[in-house]
């Protein structure tokens, strides 16, 4: 066998309708529908509690779906346990086993689906390679630092070539710098080797800088799914703005609407925007803090917000402001850290051209 | 596509399942003998003469024989999987045959077996049907074992094909396993003493002779509060257990107190007194109570000395079992409220005395309603304990009758009288039961937290001084009496006739001990060498299988969830309450007779002392699987690994330190027990306590002594061995719950 190479058997996951009840009470996933494709890493995302863990659990057949059908590699598996899912999974806690050695652990897996001693070995031995680990076979996984632990139940997972990786909230019992390293390695490899996994994290920072797209969820229900770049800069709803980066929140009118274009009436300020299917009336607008620009002297131009600086914070990297206006209280950023604005300084508010988008009505 | 490939899947893997159990049962059949052998289980004496000698002869050659051709059909649900085995078939079409197969073989064995016994047909309509049947069957033995295993795991394989549980082979089967001998070797005895106590000596069903048993005066009588006669045997033993449960109660409260409130330092060594009721056999604290006051006690002796009086046998009766069972069941109720008293957090009562309370308020108010609930708990411990005890009332009864040694008396005294001993025993267990249904119902949960570490910080404020120094002073007390007692114990063996002669000799531990060299080597010449290598031989038999029983409970309790789990849980915990005398009892009456007869053999003490340990093995697995993180049995799965082999692999490695505990608990254990074991034993097979109590009757009191010593010190052996290997921590949890089923 010519090791050097783990093939991928990568293959797409759907879900269609899926519910998940515990007991009568508790829907933990409520009508979900999903597609996940080949190769790709999609991250699911929402606060605590939203039926991400679930969801995943339900992927790796550890949990059985109480309504709809599940799909891998587009077969049914709605009903197949885990152990004859072609699917792996990384846990929060690593889960590696204590009574055996690194190279054991990573060796588990290929054993149980009957491989023999031999290529087990040589296999395990190239996946602990792979995450920067040959050497350490030998040792008790307690004999490990908490990212060495990490990634050996990365390269546990990998040596099967899973049709699919899961990771629940792999990084959370890391330190904020290892964290970073990890999450590009988990990357880095996941597209050598194409795989297809899905990821869950409630950290809105390593969803987007780890996912080709990204699913929210919010009360066992998806909110919106997209590229990173789409959820941020064009997010669906209130929840979704605020709950990726963060964002102002304006109410407006909306004037007119012509083939999709969209006039929009924030106090004095008229901007052009694309309508997102939404009518003349009042509407909402979502504002990044770092799409609004503050000018202290030119304060007398009609297309500007009139402000007032109520606080100034020096956070190093810029400086953040909150402004009064008669449209509320509005928080922003400025990358021009030389010039501190004085607090109670009037200004004059713009939007960036690109940066606002309206929302369309929550439901 | 679509779910075809899950069923291909789980049929493959049911497949192999079902031809392994195949083969098995195919030797059952074929190859072993049908038959129980006359010689024990582990002889081989059959080999000789087989196949053809029709005792040893395995079913296959009887009926070529053209002898119990009743046994021909079996064939047909054995092979029927083959129908199934080596081709694709629909999952529907597969689980159908299996669970046909599998239901249809337990029930033809088991209605062949008893509706054919030593007496041809055992039902008149059968004989009327059929004819006379001019041949007779005995007991299963390994072939009949064999098949019936077979059948069972055909059917839970079925059941499991049917998507039971995800499908899942070895889940299933080991529910249908467990279920299946929790079937027959706890119920099935049940009902086989119910239903007897509801016959006439011609084995007639008579409610009216049921109802007139059961109100027999001899049980309910009151005549103790009106003239200067005994009371029933039933409000005898309720007294009884009243009184020891609230006074064990008490002392152990009050040693919980002086442990862990007192600020004495030593405090920790009033621990070391809880290995005490598990390595004493139960009737030797009466042996010692004799030895002091007795007709010729020390104490006995020396006070009629000194007042000059006759020396009286006061003892003997209500006084003699209360003292012995305070001091054998004290430290069950010390080592149950230590957990509780400790378990109270420090900052509660702190929280109290920063709000102006005096330490005696704190304690009224506090303390002693967050451990009300433990109190309770103890109570109804020592109250089923006292019961159930069958050495001490049987030793130290004199004329007072309780149930225990009544249902004894009943079967073996010149009455043997079945049906009284069977009404006896359910009387009995009503009161066990009540006891124990109370006990889970309001306690069961909030009473296991014996909170081990102090997570809140802080440490427990002392007791007030009122309370203290009585505290102090009962647990002195009682520290001399325990220790004179267990001193009596030792010194009883060097004496040659107590109260006679104390002369120091070694003349009892020679007679029981001795070793000699003959021509054939080591000679073991001793009188208690024979039962003590039974006991061992059948205690380390029956250890392993109680680890193994407890802990696939246990594994299906913690880790699975199915329909039906409370019920299995009551059903496995229930043999908790049931006193070691009805199981005796229920036993003789239920393994007497084809097809399970094991009376008179190894096998039956093995599966008593299995069933009666089974908690024991199932708490000590509970706890430390509760401790195991779930996600590693859920990383295992998601590996590509099944069930089966993760509970090999990865559960029962990291629960080695469990499955010694319950190893060594059940072992020493299987070692002190008396009360099942006295009914159950036989010339061949004679355990070392019943062999003890033989000897008490005769009043060879240094023997007795001298042999319950040495057990002692076997046992003690056996758990500082454990202690050294597994270490203090591990241990004391399956040590705190190890023993609350005596007697
Ligand atoms: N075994 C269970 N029994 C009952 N309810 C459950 C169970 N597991 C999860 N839930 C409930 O289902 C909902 C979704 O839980 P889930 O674990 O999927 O959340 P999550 O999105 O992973 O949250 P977190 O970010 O905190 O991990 C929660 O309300 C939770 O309380
Ligand atoms: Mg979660």
């Amino acid at each position: 066998m010519n090791q050097s190479e783990l093939k991928t058997r990568a293959a797409s996951v759907e879900f269609q309708s899926v519910t998940k009840r515990y007991g009568t009470e508790v829907t933990a996933v409520d009508n979900v529908s999903l597609k996940v494709d080949a190769g790709e890493l999609v991250t699911l995302l929402g606060p605590s509690g939203c039926g991400k863990t679930t969801t995943l659990r339900m992927i790796a057949g550890l949990e059985m779906a109480s309504e709809g059908r599940i799909l891998i590699g587009g077969s049914d598996v709605t009903r197949l346990p885990a152990t004859d899912r072609d699917v792996s999974m990384v846990f929060q806690s690593y889960a590696l086993f204590p009574h055996m050695t690194v190279l054991e652990n990573v060796c588990y897996g290929l054993r149980a689906s009957g491989k023999n001693k031999k290529q087990s070995i040589e296999r395990a031995e190239y996946g602990l390679d792979l995450v920067g680990l040959a050497g350490y076979g030998s040792r008790l996984p307690s004999e490990l630092s908490g990212g060495q632990q990490q990634r050996v139940a990365v390269a546990r997972a990998l040596v099967l070539e899973p049709q699919v990786l899961l990771f629940d909230e792999p990084l959370s019992n890391l330190d904020a710098k290892l964290r970073r390293q990890v999450r590009d390695d988990i990357r880095e490899i996941q597209q050598r080797l194409s795989l297809t996994v899905v990821y869950v994290t409630h950290d809105q920072e390593e969803a987007l800088a780890v996912s080709d797209r990204i699913i929210v969820m919010k009360n066992a229900m998806i909110a919106q799914v997209g590229s990173p770049r789409e959820l941020y800069e064009q997010p669906a709803s209130e929840f979704v703005a605020d709950f990726i980066g963060e964002a102002n929140i304006i109410d407006v009118d909306i004037t007119a609407v012509n083939q999709g274009n969209a006039t929009v009436q924030v106090g004095e300020v008229m901007l052009n925007l694309d309508s997102r299917g939404l009518e003349p009336g009042s509407a909402k607008l979502a504002v990044r803090p770092n799409r609004i620009f503050i000018d202290s002297r030119n304060t007398a131009n009609a297309a500007v917000l009139p402000g007032v600086v109520e606080k100034a914070t020096y956070v190093g990297d810029r400086i953040e402001y909150k402004i009064g206006t008669e449209q509320g209280v509005l928080f922003c950023t400025s990358e021009t850290t030389d010039r501190q604005v004085a607090e109670l300084t009037e200004v004059a508010v713009s939007f960036d051209v690109t940066g606002p988008v309206l929302l369309p009505e929550d439901t | 596509m679509s779910s075809t490939e899950s069923e291909v899947l789980s049929t493959r893997r049911g497949s192999r399942v079902v031809l392994l159990w195949l083969l098995i049962g195919l030797l059952g059949y074929f190859v072993f003998p049908w038959y129980i052998l006359e010689d024990g289980f582990f002889s081989f004496e059959w080999l000789d003469g087989y196949p053809f000698d029709t005792d040893y002869a395995p079913a296959a050659f009887l009926v070529f024989q053209g002898e119990k051709i009743w046994l021909t059909p079996l064939i047909l649900p054995l092979l029927l999987p083959l129908v199934v085995l080596f081709r694709q078939s629909s999952r529907r079409f597969f689980s159908t045959i299996l669970i046909i197969a599998g239901a249809s073989g337990v029930f033809y064995l088991f209605a062949q077996g008893f509706a054919i016994g030593i007496r041809g047909f055992n039902a008149e309509w059968l004989q009327a049907l059929f004819g006379e049947l001019g041949d007779r069957q005995f007991g299963f033995g390994y072939g009949a074992v064999l098949l019936a295993c077979t059948f069972l795991f055909y059917l839970t394989t079925g059941i499991a094909s049917r998507g039971y549980i995800n499908g899942d082979v070895f889940v299933v089967g080991a529910i249908g396993f467990i279920i299946s001998i929790v079937a027959l070797f706890i119920f099935f005895p049940i009902a086989q003493m119910l239903s007897s106590a509801l016959r006439d000596n011609e084995g007639v069903y008579s409610l009216s002779i049921f109802i007139a048993k059961f109100s027999e005066n001899k049980i309910w009588g009151l005549a103790c509060l009106t003239e200067n006669r005994g009371c029933g045997v039933a409000w005898n033993s309720l007294f009884l257990a009243i009184v020891v449960g609230a006074a064990t109660t008490l002392l152990g409260l009050v040693f919980a107190l002086v442990a862990t409130r007192s600020g004495f330092r030593y405090g920790n060594w009033l621990r070391a007194l809880t290995v005490l009721p598990i390595i004493t056999p139960p009737f030797v604290i009466g042996l010692a109570i004799i030895l002091l006051f007795g007709l010729s006690g020390t104490v006995t002796q020396w006070v009629a000395g000194v007042l000059d009086l006759q020396p009286t046998r006061w003892v003997y009766g209500l006084p003699g079992i209360m003292i012995a069972q305070m001091l054998s069941f004290t430290p069950i109720a010390f080592l149950v409220l230590i957990g509780v008293v400790e378990g109270v957090s420090p900052s509660m009562e702190e929280a109290s005395q920063t709000l102006r309370a005096s330490r005696w308020y704190t304690f009224k108010t506090v303390t002693f309603p967050l451990i009300r609930p433990g109190l309770a708990n103890a109570f109804l411990l020592g109250f089923i304990e006292s019961m159930a005890d069958f050495g001490n009332p049987l030793v130290l009864g004199g004329n007072y009758d309780v149930l225990s040694t009544e249902i004894f008396f009943a079967i073996v005294g010149a009455q043997n009288d079945q049906g009284r001993a069977a009404v006896l025993a359910i009387v009995l267990l009503l009161f066990t039961l009540t006891a124990f249904y109370a006990q889970r119902r309001w306690l069961g949960k909030k009473s296991y937290i014996t909170k081990t570490g102090k997570g809140d910080g802080g440490s427990h404020s002392l007791m007030p001084k009122r309370i203290m120094w009585p505290c102090y002073t009962i647990a002195s007390v009682w520290v001399v009496f325990t220790v004179t007692v267990y001193g009596m114990i030792i010194y009883g063996g060097f004496v040659e006739t107590w109260g006679l002669n104390h002369t120091l000799t070694f003349k009892h531990y020679i007679t029981t001990f001795a070793v000699g060299i003959n021509e054939f080597g080591i000679h073991f010449k001793g009188t208690a060498w024979d039962s003590f290598f039974t006991t061992l031989k059948i205690a380390a038999t029956a250890a392993p299988l109680t680890a193994i029983v407890g802990l696939i409970t246990a594994y299906l309790l913690v880790r699975q969830q199915f329909h039906g789990k409370d019920w299995f849980e009551f059903g496995t915990m229930l043999s908790f309450a049931i006193p070691g005398t009805v199981v005796g009892v229920s036993y003789i009456l239920a393994f007497n007779v084809p097809p399970l007869e094991l009376t008179g053999t190894g096998i039956i003490l093995i599966i008593s002392f299995v069933f009666r340990n089974m908690p024991v093995g199932v708490r000590a697995g509970i706890a430390s699987m509760s401790q195991l993180d779930k996600s590693l049995d859920e990383a295992s799965l998601t590996l590509g690994a099944n069930t089966w082999r993760t509970f090999r692999k990865v559960i029962l490695p990291l629960m080695r330190p469990a499955i010694l505990a319950a190893l060594v608990f059940s072992f020493v254990r299987a070692m002190t027990a008396i009360s099942a074991v006295i009914f159950l034993v036989s010339a061949e097979y004679n355990m070392a306590t019943s062999y003890i109590i033989g000897r008490v009757e005769n009043n060879d009191y240094g023997i007795a002594i001298a042999y319950s010593t040495t057990l002692i010190f076997v046992m003690l052996t056996a758990i500082l061995l454990f202690q050294l290997l597994v270490g203090r921590n591990q241990t004391s949890r399956p040590f705190t719950q190890s023993r609350t089923n005596v007697g």
